[in-house]
């Protein structure tokens, strides 16, 4: 490699000649610098190719949870069914527990031509509908008790054996007896997809319904309002605890042994187990303070607690990164202390603090332990209308449904999952974008 | 903004130098940084618009006396203070003095440039603000005005008030920092190294500026540049090892100095 001639020509011009190359371990130095840019990309390559896995499992498993079967077909509200003997005037609770899943039954063995008399045909056609038609109809029918003997065209919602038969997850290779749908209903299934009876719809049940035990009917309306319950109890309490609480260990206290301690505290409880949190939120505040059990505003408080630590931390070192010169500066012309901060250190902290805060609520949304220690993995039907009212949150009802055994849950848990990335997801756009906002230069 | 002439200028000041009136006056003037001692009973007085030069080696103790004035020193944990330290007749040191109305009467000028990341306004106008000196919003945008004039920095940037003062150049920026400290109408400036991240064009402007400020306030500058402290002091202090050496008339410390160790650094012997 070395060149040892110097050419006569150039020598003639005086230029020195040049001496025998020294071995700087340039070919080791460089070919140590591509081996760690392998690694570097082999590591990339290797977490993106398991994120890659893991959204196209949930994708391709739960994609089809926010469609959902319908049937659509003319109903009889006939009266002999609901109100055989005209008592509604008298009695109101005659519309309210009418059996109207017979109402929905008769109207699709009228569809499908199956014999009103032909007991084992019903029980078929019965096991098509979803029971949910009880509420549905019977909501129509308190709301205007006059569509009482007329034929209405009403769409419903499909059982969920049918639901998953029709969306192709039920194997039909299977023998008959071992499989939830019959070979007669999976024809009659087809003979309504052909008239357009029987067709797929968006979920919106998926977003507002409660619990149920019927897949087609249940939703995560309770988990969402939960989860929005807890993480506004989330922010409300813990950011501005967590941030005076670090401005004033940052900016005020002296450093002394005391605040050393703390400060190995708040590191330590940000280490603690979740699970430990929630047992602490069970003894404190439902068994001491009596809170309800079951109730958001609980969960919001044992995720505070949680969070607080992960705030503060990243608070403070929002606060140590703001270059100390623009504390003199603001000192040197006479800003007090608590000026100096607010004014100044604050304003340009806020980016880091907003991370922080954002990456700690995205944290506390997706815990689940100290959750069901505190008794949000419940079964609640209804919408709590307030944070004391019993609900769940995202990742219990993710973890419930993951535990039920019909093949329709499947779908909906990764659908779950898709809802809560997705919150996720936004949480931390919002982080990016208000980082970006109140980022300035210095 | 002055509208006496420039002999008239000089005439008044030299007779104020006659009749010395000391802003203030540091008596057996000590510091500790937890054990380490920093400062040994320094008696230096600082006269009335006068430009009082710091002069030393590094480490010797010029920058930590500078701060005992505004007590700047109070910010930094372990920091001790003994002896006495007048300003006017008031022992700054003194509890009932307040810390936040004495910087607004000493203001501070640092060695980097560091202007808040907020607009040039902005900037000049936080002082007066926080102090409440402005009565209205033309009030803000004269004092601004002025102290921009005054920092020889109005003509630059008069048209673009409102973008950020960070946006300037270094010798822009240092200016600013001077019409941030200028607004307070404080009666003394600290400047410590003003020009040590400046620019030869710069550090001239600024020391230009320095000259012009006398006028108004009193003054007293750290400077690592033997002609720097020529140049724009009359009085001039010599600090070794964080014993003042000698305090003299800046003609004097430079050409017959009393002490042998302020000859020798004025000389370059060490340093």
């Amino acid at each position: 490699m070395s060149q040892v001639s110097t050419s006569p020509s150039m020598a003639a011009l005086g230029v020195s000649a040049k001496p025998e190359r020294r071995d700087i371990g340039l070919r080791r130095r460089y070919a140590a610098e591509r081996r760690f840019r392998l690694f570097g990309m082999a590591a990339i390559a290797f977490g993106l190719l398991f994120l890659f896995l893991l959204l196209f499992s949930v994708v391709s498993k739960g994609y089809t949870a926010f469609q959902q079967s319908m049937i659509t077909i003319p109903v009889e509200f006939s009266e002999q069914v609901i109100d055989k003997n005209n008592e509604r005037a008298t009695n109101p609770q005659k519309l309210v527990s009418a059996n109207y899943p017979v109402v929905a039954r008769n109207a699709l063995a009228k569809v499908l031509g199956v014999d009103e008399k032909d007991r084992a045909g019903l029980k078929a056609v019965n096991g098509m509908i979803s029971d949910s038609v009880r509420t549905q109809f019977r909501d129509m029918v308190v709301a205007n008790p006059a569509i009482i003997g007329t034929t209405q065209t009403v769409t419903f919602l499909a059982h969920g054996d049918l639901d998953s038969a029709f969306k192709g997850q039920i194997d039909l290779s299977v023998a008959e007896n071992n499989r939830k749908i019959s070979d007669k209903q999976v024809g009659w299934m087809n003979t309504l997809v052909e008239s357009g009876a029987l067709s797929k719809h968006f979920n919106t049940g998926l977003f507002v319904n409660g619990a149920s035990s019927r897949p087609e009917a249940a939703g995560l309306g309770v988990a969402v309002v939960g989860s929005l319950y807890m993480m506004l109890i989330v922010l409300v309490l813990s950011l501005p605890i967590g941030v005076a609480a670090s401005i004033y260990l940052e900016e005020f206290a002296p450093k002394n042994r005391f605040t050393d301690l703390i400060e190995v505290n708040i590191n330590n409880l940000a280490a603690v187990p979740s699970i430990v949190y929630g047992l602490l939120g069970l003894a404190v505040f439902v068994n001491f303070a009596g809170f309800p059990r079951s109730a958001a505003l609980v969960g919001g408080l044992v995720l505070t607690l949680m969070t607080l630590p992960t705030i503060i931390i990243a608070t403070r070192a929002a606060l140590k990164a703001v270059p100390p010169s623009i504390r003199s500066a603001a000192l040197g012309l006479g800003a007090s202390k608590m000026q100096t901060v607010f004014h100044h250190v604050l304003p340009l902290a806020m980016p880091g603090i907003l991370t922080g805060t954002i990456i700690g609520l995205a944290h506390a949304l997706g815990e689940t332990a100290p959750l069901l220690l505190i008794g949000m993995v419940a079964f609640v039907a209804d919408i709590p209308g307030t944070p004391l009212e019993p609900s769940t949150a995202l990742p219990v009802q993710i973890y419930m449904w993951a535990n039920e055994a019909e093949r329709a849950f499947v779908e909906r848990t990764s659908g779950a999952i898709m809802v809560l990335l997705i919150f996720l997801i936004l949480m931390n756009v919002g982080a990016i974008l208000l980082r970006r906002r109140f980022e300035r230069r210095w | 903004m002055n509208m006496m002439s420039e002999a008239a200028v000089e005439k008044a000041l030299d007779k104020k130098m006659n009749d010395i009136s000391y802003k203030m006056i540091g008596k057996d003037v000590s510091v500790y940084y937890g054990d380490k001692r920093a400062l040994y009973d320094v008696n230096l007085n600082v006269r009335e618009n006068t430009v009082t030069a710091l002069i030393g080696p590094s480490g010797c103790g010029k920058s930590t006396f500078l701060r005992t004035l505004n007590r700047m020193n109070d910010t930094i944990d372990g920091c001790r203070v003994t002896g006495r330290i007048t300003l006017d007749t008031d022992d700054i040191y003194d509890p009932n003095i307040d810390v936040v109305e004495l910087r607004a009467r000493v203001g501070m000028v640092f060695q980097k440039p560091n202007p808040f990341p907020k607009s040039i306004y902005e900037n000049v106008a936080y002082g007066p603000r926080i102090h409440g000196l402005a009565k209205s919003k033309a009030d803000m945008d004269a004092i601004v005005e002025k102290s921009l004039q005054k920092a020889g920095l109005w003509n630059e940037v008069k048209d673009r008030l409102h973008e950020g003062g960070t946006g300037l150049s270094g010798g822009q920026q240092q200016r600013l920092c001077i019409a941030r400290a200028v607004a307070v109408s404080p009666e003394v400036i600290l400047m410590d190294e003003p020009c040590s991240a400046l620019d030869p064009i710069a550090t001239a402007k600024v020391e230009e500026l320095i000259h012009e400020l006398r006028a108004n306030f009193t003054i007293v500058i750290v400077t690592h540049s033997m002609q720097q402290a020529a140049r724009v002091s009359q009085r001039t202090a010599m600090f070794h090892l964080g014993n003042l050496v000698e305090e003299n008339d800046t003609d004097k410390m430079f050409t017959n100095p009393d002490d042998q160790r302020t000859q020798d650094y004025i000389m370059g012997r060490f340093g």
